[in-house]
């Protein structure tokens, strides 16, 4: 016993490490910052994870175009534990993506980021952006067909760029096409570089919490002034300043290991997304979308009016840096409880709920065409002959039920023509078919003339049954 | 010996001037500029080197002339000019191809001018169909509805000896 603690004691006096290590973890921190200051410890926590099983999932992987198919499937399906560990990286990315959102948001709404801290917040927003490139190019190295049809919409959107467009294209796709060179790039970015800068910046980002010392709970009516928050910040700490070890930890302690639980059992119930068809760019019949996080986005590309596209891929992304940039620069002073910053809390709630309806509106995809559309049956139709039952049979084989539905079947791009009689004539129906309109195509050289009659035919005939229900009874009567 | 190192040690006591200082610090900056240079120009050569890669143009067959029938719209598929040796099935491109008389091909690159998503050409509809935000196109590859700010692309088709060939391009960059 007596030899271990004086290897101990030599070990200490030749690196000063242990002493180092207790100063770090005891530095005193304003009492009282309660559960509302987990998120960043988490977020480390949840990108240690990412690391950790994305070593172990780098040792089964192979980066190459033409076999990393067949190595997900053998980690999937074979590895000992790969489908857990495939599991815990996909949710341990969701996490990651989930929880740097609620830090962000809280040190905000806190007003965290004001005198003396805003160069961190720029070190927050810049590990953002990596996170969501990580996000990006975790992704495709889940090398099937989606993940092919995402890097051709990711250089397509790079290509959309003046000039330099084509270039940083074929710069993503590593060549003028996709093929042995895209992945082994996109897996050194993923594994080497990214998460390089990721260290290197978090490295800052930590630095400077202690540099700066953890901001102390906001108070209303308690404005920041550059001028006297050192002295009043010194004081707090010197007056009632706790070790953050174990007393702030400890809550970090808790909340991370809630959010180890959260990852193992994700991944444990509903296992890592399932892999989809061989990335072979020649399977068509695909339907390519981003995971969650960046899906509210795929779905602000298709909802913004389509002359507006290339000005948004190419701004978009840059306004977000700059806004986010320019915040501690515009509001590092003043009052840092949410009560007293409307503006703050609004502009929040305002981004969330468009992200959120964007997300909703990614899941229901209304502006994809539904290629799973059935015809509809004989009790929809009401007849299985004559010219409604061949208009109707042309509603289905002419394509119009993938972007319109009747009767709860077919696709959301167009109006629902449940009751479409209702609303238009047979020379009204005829008029838009033939000459189409904003997003519907003329079927003028499509369609023969009786098949043209057939069609509006039957769909003159979908009337609201309520409506059909008046006549038939005041026919009756 | 020993004098020497004396007075060695004697003379880097003595505190440089400032004017020395300064051009030991530059002296040094350069030096380290050099060093990070020598290194950095393999790097980001090798790594834009992709970009530089010559692609070679090369006509791929797909098929008979005689097998494609007059009016449809069918999918073919062809290898990169020069695929990687561990490409795999990625060097593989599809392309719809119509036969529009008895040597007159059309060949329409598969991506969708919006984003570059597969279309599906749908033969009843006589359309084609993007999945990802709803483009839709004419037979003639013309934009019929959604998004795509331009028809599709088309690649140069022939037919030599009987077979149809394409000639390989660049994925098409809207």
């Amino acid at each position: 016993m007596n030899l271990i603690h004086r290897l101990i004691d030599a070990f200490e006096e030749r690196t000063g490490l242990l002493k180092l290590m207790g100063d770090l973890s005891r530095h005193p921190v304003p009492p009282d910052t309660g559960w509302w200051y987990v998120f960043g410890s988490a977020t480390l926590v949840a990108f240690m994870i990412q690391v950790v099983t994305g070593i172990a999932l780098s040792t089964s992987y192979i980066s190459s175009s033409g076999d990393a198919y067949q190595a997900l499937q053998f980690i999937t399906t074979r590895a000992l534990m790969g489908n857990l560990l495939r599991g815990m990286h996909y949710f341990g990315a969701s996490a990651m993506v989930l929880l740097v959102g609620i830090h962000m948001t809280q040190v905000f709404v806190m007003g965290c980021y004001k005198y003396p801290r805003e160069f961190n917040w720029v070190t927050g927003v810049v590990l953002l952006f990596l996170t969501l490139a990580m996000g990006f190019t975790g992704q495709l190295l889940r090398w099937d067909q989606n993940a092919v049809w995402s890097v051709v919409v990711g250089a397509e959107q790079a290509g959309r760029m003046p000039i330099v467009g084509p270039m940083l294209a074929h710069f993503l796709l590593a060549g003028k096409t996709l093929g042995g060179a895209t992945l082994s790039r996109f897996f050194a970015f993923h594994v080497f570089f990214i998460p390089a800068l990721i260290f290197a910046v978090v490295g800052i980002h930590l630095y400077l919490v202690m540099h700066d010392g953890i901001s102390e709970p906001p108070v209303a009516g308690e404005p920041v002034d550059p001028a006297t928050y050192h002295k009043k910040y010194d004081e707090l700490i010197e007056k009632s300043g706790v070790p953050f070890w174990p007393d702030a930890a400890w809550r970090d302690v808790v909340f991370c290991l809630a959010v180890v639980i959260a990852i193992v059992a994700l991944a444990a119930i509903f296992g890592p997304p399932k892999l989809g068809n061989p990335p072979n760019p020649s399977l068509l019949a695909s339907d390519p979308a981003p995971d969650w996080y960046l899906l509210w986005y795929f779905a602000l590309l298709a909802l913004i009016p389509h002359e507006m596209t290339t000005p948004v891929i190419l701004l978009a992304p840059l306004v977000g840096v700059i806004v986010l940039l320019i915040v501690p620069i515009v509001s590092n002073t003043g009052e840092r409880h949410p009560r007293n910053r409307p503006w703050a809390v609004g502009a929040v709630v305002v981004i969330v709920m468009m992200i959120a309806t964007l997300w909703v509106e990614a899941i229901r995809k209304p502006w994809s065409p539904d290629f799973t559309a059935q015809p509809l049956s004989a009790r929809v139709v009401g007849s299985d002959t004559g010219p409604f039952a061949d208009g109707a049979m042309l509603f289905h084989e002419k394509g119009c039920e993938y972007c319109h539905q009747i009767a709860g079947s077919g696709g959301h791009r167009g109006p629902d023509l449940s009751f479409v009689g209702d609303r238009l004539t047979k020379a009204d129906l005829t008029i838009r078919i033939m000459n189409g309109g904003y997003n519907m195509p003329a079927y003028a050289g499509n369609l023969k003339p009786e098949q043209l009659e057939d069609l509006v035919i039957f769909l003159s005939s979908r009337k609201h049954p309520l409506a059909t229900l008046g006549t038939a009874t005041s026919g009756g009567k | 010996m020993m004098s020497d190192l004396e007075n060695h040690a004697t003379e880097s006591e003595a505190p440089l001037s400032p004017e020395r200082r300064q051009f030991l610090s530059r002296l040094s900056l350069g030096l380290m500029g050099i060093a990070a240079a020598l290194v950095a120009v393999p790097v980001v050569g090798f790594i834009i080197g992709p970009l530089i890669r010559k692609f070679p143009v090369v006509w791929r067959p797909v098929g008979e002339a005689e097998s494609f029938p007059i009016g449809k719209t069918v999918r073919v598929s062809f290898r990169d000019p020069s695929p990687l040796a561990w490409a795999g099935v990625t060097a593989e491109t599809a392309a719809w191809l119509r036969r529009d008389g008895t040597g007159e091909f059309t060949a329409f690159a598969v991506n969708c001018t919006h984003l570059g998503c597969p279309v599906r050409w749908l033969p009843d509809a006589d359309l084609f169909m993007c999945p990802c935000h709803g483009g839709v196109y004419y037979s003639d590859g013309s934009v019929a509805g959604g998004p795509p700010p331009r028809p599709l692309f088309r690649y140069p088709v022939r037919v030599n000896n009987g077979m149809v060939e394409i000639r390989t391009s660049a994925v098409p960059i809207g």
